[in-house]
């Protein structure tokens, strides 16, 4: 049997929602029956190899990279699932969506109580920050979203068996969470 | 005149009593209808229409329609299940609502609401508006960015602890719920044992130094879903 294919990333996140797909202890031992990994920071592979059928987006998008990321995985992905609140609505990082962003950047690198001799980084190097932190399903089409801060690990077993073997999963109440 | 309303509710045959709504008559034969606003202490408001139900063909406020003889009511259709979805889905849109480190999370009505209608990411664009605090009050605060209008803590205010201290200024989108005080809550009258703070649904009005007391695991929808007592008042048949 051929392998599914299945990468993942993080953007605007905090790396809690991976943390969760590795909660999934043993069962990672099915998994690895079930799929491989192409690129994702499970395995430090960058690249893409090629197709794959399951792209797992953790973090909303607040800066150029994350949107040509978010945007790569929609091409190379049959399918997309959102895995997160950061990704589902911006999380954490959207609380800044309220606040201009000169205040922010000020704030953060000139006037901040712990700042000395600041300066707002401008390194061509550094990704251009978004006006907002935007949802990824505003920015490419997304197929699936497992919300929660993170995901239950049981949730994104479930709905990563239900994905894999085309059976429809059977999430019982208690694993839909947004906290 | 008989003092029982005979109606039919998702082809079950029901009883009510006169003056009740059919919010009230469902809820006493165990059918549970979805809601927001209504409050069972305070006067319905009928501002929210997630209570809307199928009445003899047309769509109506359960809340706010008195049951009557003959009624033929539907609830669970996929169509009246997709219009609450896309309800609850615009309160989550329209205001700031970060449940992961609300104090309210997982005895919220809303987040509890969006559980119970299976929403997995709301289908409408997030508008991230701007909401101001009022934390000028020792004891309590509001924070008006999880504010969803319901209007209880108005009507609870005015109705319960018979002092109309809180109101809403602007219309529409721009409605904002607001202390009766140029100094905002430390200009009015408010103790945490005032009915209008304890009508809240969400986490807008909190009283300070009381969250995050109860466990993960053991909050009101941890496991069951909301409406799950009302369910389990069904009579036996
Ligand atoms: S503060 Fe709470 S009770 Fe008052 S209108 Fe807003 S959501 Fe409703
Ligand atoms: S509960 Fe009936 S309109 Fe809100």
């Amino acid at each position: 049997m051929v392998k599914a294919k299945i990468a993942t990333t993080s953007l605007a996140g905090c790396f809690g929602c991976h943390m969760s797909i590795l909660d999934i202890d043993e069962r990672i031992l099915k998994l690895a029956e079930l799929v491989e990994f192409d690129k994702s920071p499970i395995n430090d592979i960058k690249r893409f190899s090629g197709q794959c059928d399951v792209g797992l987006i953790e973090g909303g998008c607040c800066n150029h990279e994350n949107v040509e990321v978010l945007r790569a995985f929609r091409k190379r992905c049959n399918i997309l699932v959102s895995v997160g609140e950061c990704a589902l609505m911006g999380g954490l990082p959207a609380l800044r969506n309220g606040i201009p962003m000169t205040e922010c950047l000020k704030e953060a690198y000139l006037d901040g109580p712990s700042v000395v001799d600041g300066s707002i980084p401008n390194d061509p190097e550094l990704p251009l920050i978004l006006d907002k932190v935007y949802p990824c399903h505003e920015v490419v089409k997304i197929d699936y979203f497992l919300p929660g801060c993170p995901p239950s690990a049981d949730l994104i077993w479930e709905s990563l068996v239900g994905l894999l073997t085309g059976r429809e999963a059977d999430l019982p109440y208690e694993l839909i969470k947004y906290d | 005149m008989s003092d029982k309303i005979k109606f039919l509710m998702e082809g079950k045959e029901c009883t009510g009593k006169p003056g009740q709504s059919i919010l009230q008559a469902a809820d006493d034969n165990g059918v549970y209808i979805p809601r927001l606003c209504y409050h069972p202490d305070l006067k319905p408001g009928g501002s929210c229409r997630v209570c809307t139900v199928n009445v003899n063909g047309r769509n109506m406020a359960a809340c706010t329609t008195p049951v009557a003889d003959g009624m033929v009511i539907l609830n669970e259709t996929e169509e009246l299940r997709d219009l609450r979805r896309a309800l609850v889905e615009m309160l989550f849109i329209e205001g700031n609502h970060y449940c992961p480190f609300c104090e309210k999370s997982g005895n919220c009505e809303l987040q509890a609401l969006a559980y119970r209608l299976k929403i997995m990411a709301p289908r409408f664009p997030y508008m991230f508006p701007e909401r101001k605090l009022d934390a000028t009050h020792p004891a309590i605060f509001i924070d008006g960015n999880r504010c969803i209008q319901c209007g209880r803590c108005v009507r609870a205010a005015e109705e319960v602890d018979h002092k109309p201290i809180l109101g809403f200024i602007g219309r529409g989108v721009a409605m904002r719920i607001k202390a009766g005080s140029s100094k905002g809550l430390a200009g009015v009258e408010i103790g945490p044992e005032d009915a209008c703070v304890k009508v809240c649904p969400v986490g807008s009005i909190i009283v300070r130094e009381t969250a995050y007391r109860t466990p993960i695991g053991k909050r009101t929808y941890d496991h069951q879903p909301i409406g799950s007592d009302i369910e389990a008042r069904a009579p036996e048949s």
